[in-house]
């Protein structure tokens, strides 16, 4: 099967009806096995046991602003190619998104209470994010605010392309600021910062949290079409009792 | 650093992980299954892609699985 004939709601059905289960079963090997090696991965020579937080903090992170880039090629596709199932994955992918950008906000806060003796700091990384997080609620909120799919995906993407001015910021603050949160130590030029025997660890767990991100996507892809038939046939029901 | 110290913090942190992980998947599985039920309704009360009547509400996505 083409990938171009994925673009055909019935059969992106059928091969996310074949691709889920083995997609599921996938993630949880990946999480068995990232969780066994986090939990044996030393502890850092300066931040103890809590780097253990990394290993949720970062995937977090990383799926937080991988969800708003699916968004923001989805709003092309919506916005150029008028594609109804480019609508479909900018619809699904927020909240799955903006549930990684909470676990990472959430799992900051709670490293950065022990480290730097605060939940918060309003520093440009951190603030970033958050803003990553209020944009993902505006087009949730936006999706449910309109009641036609097709006007709701319009707005939405004009909204997701404009945010998408968040995530070079969300990347650079670091850079262009002074903050409390330390520079990129892993997505950097040359070679990461971290050593191998935490690296490696943190490397399985962003694989099987990536996985995750991919298996709940299809998922609720597939939802998001199942419910637009439904919303389909009422229609068809109603204009055929007037 | 005595890892005692911050154990509830790295607890917290698991848990907020599960939340997240286990919430979402509980979602999805759960919509997917009032989506199949309102179908399986419709269907069973007739209402059906084959039985279209002439008049289309909207175009949507539908038209491409002709």
């Amino acid at each position: 099967m083409a990938i171009a004939d994925l673009a055909n709601p019935s059969r992106f059905l059928r091969f996310a009806n074949r691709t889920i289960p083995w997609l599921g079963g996938l993630t949880v090997v990946a999480f068995a096995f990232g969780i066994n090696q986090a939990m044996v991965a030393p502890d850092d020579y300066q931040q103890g046991a809590t780097v253990k937080i990394m290993f949720l903090h970062v995937p977090g992170a990383w799926l937080g602003t991988l969800g708003w880039g699916v968004m923001t090629i989805a709003a092309l596709g919506t916005l150029v190619w008028r594609h109804p199932l480019a609508d479909v994955t900018a619809k699904a992918a927020a909240p799955i998104g903006a549930a990684f950008t909470l676990l990472c906000l959430v799992t900051g806060s709670l490293w950065g209470r022990p480290m730097w003796g605060t939940y918060w700091v309003w520093d440009a990384r951190l603030t970033s994010v958050l803003i990553l997080f209020l944009l993902y609620l505006g087009v949730i909120a936006l999706w449910r605010t309109v009641e036609d799919p097709s006007r709701a995906a319009r707005a939405a993407a004009i909204l997701t392309l404009v945010g998408a001015i968040d995530l070079p910021i969300i990347k650079f603050s670091v850079d262009w600021w002074n903050t409390l949160h330390q520079p990129a130590s892993v997505f950097r030029f040359g070679a990461p910062t971290i050593d191998p025997s935490i690296l490696i660890p943190l490397f399985i767990m962003t694989v099987a949290f990536t996985l995750a991100f991919a298996t709940l996507l299809l998922a609720a892809m597939r939802n998001e079409i199942l419910r637009r038939r439904v919303r389909t046939l009422r229609l068809m029901q109603a204009s055929a009792a007037s | 650093m005595e890892a005692t110290n911050h154990i509830a913090f790295i607890v917290a942190a698991y848990a907020a992980a599960i939340a997240v992980v286990g919430g979402l998947t509980a979602w999805v599985m759960l919509d997917y299954r009032a989506q199949r039920r309102k179908l399986a309704d419709l269907e069973m009360r007739g209402v059906t892609r084959r039985s279209a009547p002439m008049r289309r509400p909207e175009p949507t996505m539908e038209k491409e699985e002709a």
